[in-house]
């Protein structure tokens, strides 16, 4: 069997198991695991219960499972909440001043900690330092990772971390994997790292979960990036404030989830009227209204599809890994401008803030494509009628440019036209012709992906976050898997070319009405079975292995 | 002189105020142009309303953006080329109504762009409801006995923002007004100008405007106390008060956009990113 741990660590609020689970998850990347890691939390601030699950396998994983090898407690309530999912040969790890426990291995973490002078949230060091020294992690290892991810109080931390250490006895020895440490990323940070890498000259947000991290990561390095990053008023601000920059030369993208995104709506549309670049990164999460703010689901497709009034096409793409947001975000930037729509970049609290290793052979596929710009002959026209569609564009402060963009239906000047039906088609038909344009050019693209068995007659669709389970069990069962990638425009020719020689369709999504079963049948695809899961938590391979057991 | 006019056909009142205004930001743009502001230098954005109709009248960089959002347009105008002067032009149901979250904050943050704002002091382009500066019993469509709110003083709330420069114009004074615009645009930071303007169609207040304005003289506009005490002396209302015209309020300080920005021009192109220093910090 190949080497493959699932490693949760969970305490309150406060107690800093996030940051301890991207610890252990640094210390599996440096033997040369692939990781990904499931973080789990509620919206309070101290309190509650938090944890995050790791997953350090030989092979890419794209998924936490539902076995747990190591259960690392910070608090008893986490041993109450997960010992049911222990391994039969799995381990507890606990910190025994604080926890009473009659199985796995307790430590005195507390103890440790208050005799070297630390403070409380060091305890988590001391567990992560014993749980290395159990699984048979060399010193020097624990010691480059935790110098590089703990800034303050590396010292005193390091102490503690060296007197878990010693107290601690060898249990198993972790065998290293011949494999190079890759970079860990949130799906947040990739889509970040894609859109700078195509072009991003300025970020606006307001915070919203799951979005957030996006915002905080393009603040933290926005120097190196040599970007803007702004935080705004209301979300209305941040999509109008984003055009208008667009308008004015820069590449502008917004993030946010359901709720700032229906407040963007308005100016969605606008976006598409006055034919000005924009992307919007929406990361999902379960509605209605303010719903379960800190889980995921994938319940804002039909809306992400339909947004906004008015006739119009946009760009909806939904990234299924790190590798995916970092393409896709460039990809979508670059696309924006090209096609001067806005565009969506649709992912859910699963991708965004789930971590996962992003390959570096990703970094070179993404680019800075410019656009069509003004030759400088002749007037410039800001929406000049030509064969398809596509205006070329010039900015306010260009010699010999007036450039006028509106809201109103308009000749290719930007003058407001209301009277002249005969102009008002002519415009709209040369937003067609673009729309047109845009459908050819999602045939280029790699707008579905199949994986598993691709012979088999049996196919799953999936989308976005559920991507990562499902192709687990795809290719245990040895079944196909077709992700849908690109799903406005629609991809028809590339799914029906997927679903040649497949009887037996099977739809799995996060959301309660089977939206994405909805789009395929506007294009008469009718998948046999379905298999929803809505209860605010993402897939685990083995939930989708038992309901297509009961298909198949 | 540049012709900054429009082939578009003007669909304004015969006699509305706003071609009074439309007047003066021309006149402005011209002495501002003498003075080495080029007309490709300078951006315009504007709301819904009878106020936006001005972009189409004049041949000079424009966004006409939706109701309530022309200062958020404006901002990322000016946040993405610096070396722009950017105007919004806006409306009393525009701005203090829709879209009053963006010119408070657009204050606050003292971003340096210029808000005209054409008071005529109800909706007019929806044929006459009252907005946020309508006196009180003000009778429209929607408020067949009259209206029943107070009207909001606007000075007093951009003094309460924050907001570095304080004005008020009158559209029937249009070179005064002209010389508003312009210290307007020079000044370096948020600047704010009241435009108070009859509208002859559903409220035609020239004459209770003629009778009580009057040009501030001898004014300490750096003096917030001084500023307070003469944006109080009218509140909007219909009371027998006179109605100071001029600068209530210049301050200097720091602006968003050089803070924000420091010496970056996000747009400016070829950009050299260090990708591997950042994702070693991922490893």
């Amino acid at each position: 069997m190949s080497n493959d741990y699932s490693i949760l660590i969970g305490g309150e609020a406060g107690q800093g198991s996030r940051k301890a689970g991207l610890i252990i998850a640094k210390l599996f990347n440096k033997l040369g695991y692939r990781i990904f890691i499931y973080d789990d939390y509620q919206s309070l601030i101290r309190g509650g219960h938090n944890f995050s699950q790791i997953r350090a396998s030989e092979k890419e994983v794209l998924s936490h499972r539902e076995k747990i090898d190591f259960l690392l407690a910070l608090d008893e309530n986490t041993i109450k909440k997960h010992k049911d999912n222990l391994d039969k040969e799995g381990v507890i790890i606990y910190n025994s001043d604080r926890i009473q426990s009659d199985q796995g291995i307790g430590m005195p973490i507390d103890k440790i900690t208050k005799e070297l002078g630390g403070i409380p949230i060091m305890a988590n060091t001391a567990l992560v330092a014993g749980f290395g020294k159990i699984v048979g992690i060399d010193w020097n290892v624990i010691e480059d990772v935790l110098k590089k991810e703990i800034n303050k109080g590396i010292d005193l931390n390091l102490k503690i971390a060296k007197k878990a250490y010693q107290d601690t006895e060898n249990r198993i020895k972790i065998e290293k994997i011949k494999q190079e440490p890759m970079p860990l990323v949130t799906g947040n940070e990739a889509i970040a790292l894609g859109a700078v890498k195509a072009g991003l000259d300025m970020y606006f947000a307001y915070p919203m979960t799951p979005a957030s991290g996006l915002l905080h990561y393009l603040a933290r390095y926005q120097k190196d990036f040599k970007i803007a990053v702004c935080q705004l008023e209301n979300e209305i601000s941040v999509i109008n404030t984003a055009i208008g920059s667009a308008y004015a030369g820069a590449r502008a993208m917004v993030g946010t989830s359901g709720g700032g995104f229906a407040l963007m709506t308005e100016a969605l549309s606008l976006a598409a009227q006055s034919e000005t670049p924009i992307v919007i990164v929406e990361s999902q999460r379960p509605g209605p209204a303010t719903g379960v703010p800190t889980y995921t689901g994938q319940a804002d497709l039909l809306f992400s599809l339909f947004a906004g009034h008015g006739d119009f096409l946009r760009f909806v793409i939904a990234p299924g890994d790190a590798d995916e947001c970092f393409f896709w975000a460039g990809e979508i930037l670059n696309l924006s401008w090209k096609y001067q729509t806005p565009s969506i970049l649709l992912v859910d609290k699963q991708i965004s803030e789930s971590t996962f290793c992003l390959s570096r052979d990703v970094l070179d596929k993404v680019k800075y494509e410019p656009p069509l710009f003004w030759n400088g002959q002749g007037d410039y026209k800001r929406y000049k009628d030509t064969k398809d569609g596509i205006s070329p564009l010039a900015f306010p402060g260009q010699e010999n440019v007036v450039s006028k963009a509106t809201s109103y239906e308009h000749d290719e000047f930007g003058i407001t036209i209301e009277e002249d039906e005969q102009a008002i088609k002519v415009m709209q038909d040369k937003r067609l012709r673009k729309f047109q344009k845009m459908r050819e050019e999602m045939e280029k693209l790699e707008a579905v992906k199949i994986y598993g068995n691709k012979n088999s007659d049996q196919a799953i669709i999936v989308w976005g976050s559920t991507k990562g389970p499902a192709k687990e069990v795809a290719e245990k069962l040895k079944i196909k898997m077709i992700q849908i990638v690109v799903i406005q425009p629609f991809p028809e020719k590339q799914i029906k070319e997927a679903l040649k020689g497949v009887n037996k369709i099977i739809s799995i999504e996060t959301n309660a009405l089977g939206q994405m079963e909805k789009v395929l049948n506007c294009y008469g695809i009718k998948p046999d079975n379905r298999i929803l899961k809505y209860d605010s938590r993402p897939f685990l391979p083995e939930e989708i292995e038992e309901e297509l057991n009961k298909i198949l | 002189m540049e012709n900054l006019d429009t082939y578009c056909k003007n669909t304004w009142c015969p006699g509305c105020s706003n071609f009074a205004i439309l007047q003066a930001l021309k006149q402005a743009v011209i002495s501002l142009s003498e003075k080495g502001i080029s007309k490709e230098n300078i951006a315009l954005t504007t709301g819904i309303g009878c106020h936006a109709k001005i972009v189409d009248y004049l041949n000079l960089n424009s966004f006409y953006s939706l109701h309530g959002r022309p200062i958020a347009t404006a901002e990322g105008i000016k946040l993405a080329n610096p070396d722009l002067k950017v105007l919004t032009l806006s409306g009393d149901g525009d701005s203090y109504n829709e879209g009053i979250s963006h010119l408070i904050y657009a204050a606050k943050r003292n971003i340096d762009i210029t808000v005209l704002i054409h008071d005529n002091r109800l909706f007019a382009l929806t044929t006459g409801q009252f907005t946020a500066t309508s006196p009180k019993g003000l009778k429209g469509r929607s408020t067949p006995e009259g209206c029943l709110e107070e009207p909001f003083n606007p000075l007093e709330l951009m003094l309460a923002s924050n907001a570095t420069f304080i004005a008020r114009g009158y559209s029937a004074k249009i070179e005064e007004l002209k010389n508003l615009i312009i210290q307007a645009i020079e000044h370096k930071g948020f600047s704010f100008v009241e435009i108070l303007q009859p509208c002859i169609s559903f409220f035609n207040s020239y004459q209770f405007y003629q009778e009580r304005v009057y040009e501030l003289e001898d004014h300490d506009f750096i003096s917030r106390e001084q500023a307070l005490k003469k944006i109080r002396e009218w509140n909007y209302n219909g009371e027998d008060v006179k109605i100071p015209l001029g600068i209530f309020y210049k301050i200097q300080k720091p602006t968003f956009n050089d803070t924000l920005l420091e010496k970056l021009n996000p747009s400016k192109r070829p950009k050299q990113v260090d990708f591997e220093n950042v994702l070693n910090t991922h490893i």
